[in-house]
């Protein structure tokens, strides 16, 4: 299927299953592009009368979605292009449904300046398919001691403020970040793992760590951290955002701190409701993330927290790495895998297994993300951004990391079977991606 | 020397803070500190007041102006001024500064000027030492004379504290002269707003009874008079700021924000003023609206008023 041309401005979508998770709208019918925006929307749209000029998809009863933001995309630019750019993440992203990356900060050189802030919009706006909106670190070059600039990043387009995967180990610097970013309204993204217990660790504790003889860190490093930045934000009223949480503890705490009504809000990657960290196996490096994969009981409470809400986002933790980071001994090995293009099959398994309701799901992935970063984003209402995720929830493939779109291929579920992928993918009204839309069931690509 | 006919104004023959004064005392102050600029103005700024009087000043922390205002206001007052520097005398040779008021004391002084970087040093010494004490600073507690200063010029300039509405903006955490002002300010009637990041703002302000802001322009919006804060060099580099470029674009009083102030706002600042950090050099250096020079004047005579208030109550 070619890729629908803009030249008309105007675009059609008839037979689509509509799904909007912010209104909970779950219905059959069509909706109208014009110049970008959506124009039109509703059950009957399209069903007699097809408007004169525009191009027309049939959607065939698939989902037509708000498009997928991901809250946690490390990219390599600057500095590290050669494992991945922004328009690289860009394409992987389009692969994947996804029409805006959140980007982390911690490049080389860290986004802690506002004409960096700056850099990457340009360079997004230069290179990149879909919607790029970036995080500038909270403390400067990432060092946990100096807060940054954070008003005047602000000003210059940065959408949170946030360590990466690093934790602010100081407790009297992050509530004075904290403080400082309340004044500005500003989120601050956390990173939940108390840097010392966790020195050196490769993976979780655990018998299967002990048996394998790893380098491990006790998974209530991440209790400690969440319950600790849990008093500071009762402390400053600062949002706060856990970028990924991966334990029972850490979603105990946040599911009640959320209870008293406090700013807080949390995240959790597809790796850590999909694996335990009985995945690691034979030392597999490409599953080698951070925090590392955990107990069978925490995998399970995370699916838990997405089902009943305590969870807000789903992100990939996308992070590319190379054969020189990821060919070494598990210990030696950096963290992290690509997850663009798995983020969408990845949460749409839980709806499969019956563990969570897609719309739930599908709100995780786009209404969530744009109200807690703000963004004009995640709606399918007249007059929004025609940024679109057309999805055959019900496509089985397997995972080949030779189709994958991103510059590094490093993805923990080679080989892995799901079912239901991203077919069409438009960003302003433009389709980024597109894959034909009637495969011979049962057939893995 | 002392004149019984002069009515007394200070219930206390210290003077440790605003907190503790009345309404009647302070008035009473303004007053008297009124009449001082005249004499101040006057080719012979001389009385004889406190002929015979010894007055020490002893500042543990460096403050030019303080010093010398109180200096001065001695001196033209007839009494015999001693300035004790800190770094030749033996309290930095590890003396206490119970130790440090047993020895002052033995030298029989009429008035101690204290300036100290703890809060409550003031207080202390007034317990142990038989002269008056003036507070000129402690800690982050208290700088009374110099909220007595700022009121008389806000006084002289608009004829009147009840009723206006007055911003302190900046380093309020640190902030003597805002704990002083806001004490002072509020007993007079005048309503008070806090203007400052977060990090800046001390716990529970609110419970002062001000306002408080973290948007500069939101917080100026209508006010009679700004009050700038001085920000500490070391506090503008990371800990509660992240640099002074931040803290200029967002607090620091340029025309733009200034804009939002009633037409006619005063500007005043305790000094000495970073330029560019806290405050534009235009404002600081435009006399139709920056009032920062008459507040050095105003501090001779206020302090010319505190010790004739004090040597009233002295025997």
């Amino acid at each position: 299927m070619t890729a629908p041309n803009g030249k008309t401005g105007r675009l059609a979508f008839r037979n689509a299953r509509l799904i909007e998770p912010a209104s909970g709208l779950d219905i059959k019918g069509g909706l109208l592009v014009e110049n970008g925006r959506i124009a039109d929307i509703g059950p009957r749209l399209f069903n007699d009368a097809e408007p004169r000029d525009p191009e027309i998809i049939d959607c065939r009863g698939l989902v037509l979605t708000p498009g997928l933001i991901d809250c946690r995309v490390f990219t390599g630019e600057p500095g590290s292009e050669h494992r991945e750019s922004l328009a690289s993440a860009s394409e992987a992203a389009a692969a994947g449904g996804v029409t805006t990356i959140v980007t982390m900060p911690n490049t080389n050189p860290v986004i802690d300046e506002p004409s960096l802030v700056d850099f990457i919009r340009r360079r997004a706006q230069a290179t990149a398919k879909v919607n790029v909106a970036p995080m500038a670190a909270l403390t400067q070059r990432l060092a946990g001691e100096t807060m940054t600039e954070i008003g005047l990043l602000k000003e210059a387009g940065a959408v949170a403020f946030t360590d990466g995967d690093r934790t602010v180990a100081n407790a009297r610097v992050m509530r004075r970040a904290l403080s400082y970013a309340a004044t500005f309204d500003a989120l601050v993204v956390g990173h939940a793992e108390d840097p010392e217990l966790v020195e050196g660790a490769a993976t979780t504790e655990s018998e299967f760590a002990t048996r394998l003889g790893l380098p491990a860190g006790p998974a209530l490093a991440e209790a400690i951290i969440v319950e600790r930045d849990i008093r500071l934000v009762e402390l400053t009223g600062a949002r706060y955002h856990f970028g990924q949480i991966s334990t029972r503890a850490a979603l105990d705490a946040i599911a009640a701190a959320k209870q008293r009504g406090l700013p807080i809000t949390c995240g959790v990657s597809a790796h850590h409701l999909l694996l335990n960290e009985l995945d690691v196996g034979a030392y597999y490096t490409f599953r080698k993330v951070k925090p590392p994969l955990r107990a069978e009981a925490d995998r399970a409470a995370m699916v838990e927290g997405v089902a009943n809400g305590t969870i807000d986002v789903i992100v990939s933790s996308h992070e590319p790495q190379g054969a020189d980071t990821k060919r070494q001994t598990f210990a030696s090995a950096a963290f992290g895998a690509v997850g663009l293009e798995t983020l969408l099959p990845a949460a749409l398994s839980l709806h499969h297994n019956g563990e969570a309701q897609l719309i739930r799901i599908l709100a995780a992935l786009t209404t969530a993300p744009a109200k807690l970063l703000g963004l004009p984003a995640g709606s399918l209402t007249k007059g929004a951004a025609a940024d679109l995720t057309l999805i055959d929830i019900e496509e089985p493939f397997a995972v080949d990391e030779r189709a994958l779109h991103s510059r590094a291929r490093n993805t923990a579920f080679e080989g892995r079977k799901f079912q239901g992928r991203a077919h069409m993918t438009f960003v302003g009204g433009e389709c980024v991606y597109s894959a034909p839309l009637s495969p011979p069931r049962g057939q893995a690509r | 020397m002392t004149s019984p006919s002069l009515p007394p104004i200070l219930k206390t023959s210290h003077l440790l803070g605003i907190e503790g004064l009345s309404v009647p005392e302070v008035t009473g102050l303004l007053d008297l500190g009124e009449s001082y600029v005249a004499q101040s103005r006057a080719a012979n700024k001389k009385a004889a007041l406190l002929k015979g009087r010894t007055l020490i000043n002893l500042f543990f922390e460096a403050s030019t102006r303080t010093q010398s205002s109180f200096e001065l206001a001695g001196k033209r007052l007839g009494a015999d001024v001693l300035n004790m520097s800190v770094k030749t005398s033996s309290v930095s040779k590890g003396e206490t500064l119970i130790d440090t008021a047993s020895t002052l004391n033995a030298m029989r002084p009429d008035i101690l000027v204290v300036r100290h970087q703890d809060s409550g040093a003031a207080e202390l010494l007034s317990r142990k030492l038989d002269c008056s004490v003036i507070n000129a600073g402690d800690g982050a507690h208290e700088h009374p004379t110099q909220a007595l200063l700022d009121a008389l010029t806000i006084r002289r300039r608009l004829g009147r504290i009840e009723g206006l509405t007055v911003a302190i903006c900046g380093d309020i955490l640190h902030s003597r002269v805002a704990r002083s002002n806001i004490r002072l300010l509020a007993m007079l009637g005048a309503q008070v707003r806090l203007i400052a990041p977060r990090t800046l703002l001390p716990c529970e302000a609110e419970r002062f009874g001000v306002e408080i802001f973290t948007d500069m322009k939101q917080g100026l919006a209508g006010v009679d008079i700004v009050m700038m804060l001085r920000l500490q060099l070391e506090r503008m580099t990371g800990a509660f700021v992240p640099s002074t470029r931040e803290y200029f674009r967002f607090y620091g009083l340029d025309r733009e924000k200034l804009r939002h102030a009633k037409p006619g706002v005063l500007v005043m600042h305790p000094g000495p003023m970073n330029r560019g950090v806290e405050i534009a050099s235009d404002i600081a250096d435009d006399l139709e609206v920056s009032v920062i020079a008459e507040q050095v004047e105003m501090g001779v005579a206020i302090r010319m008023a505190v010790l004739d208030a004090l040597a009233r109550g002295m025997t």
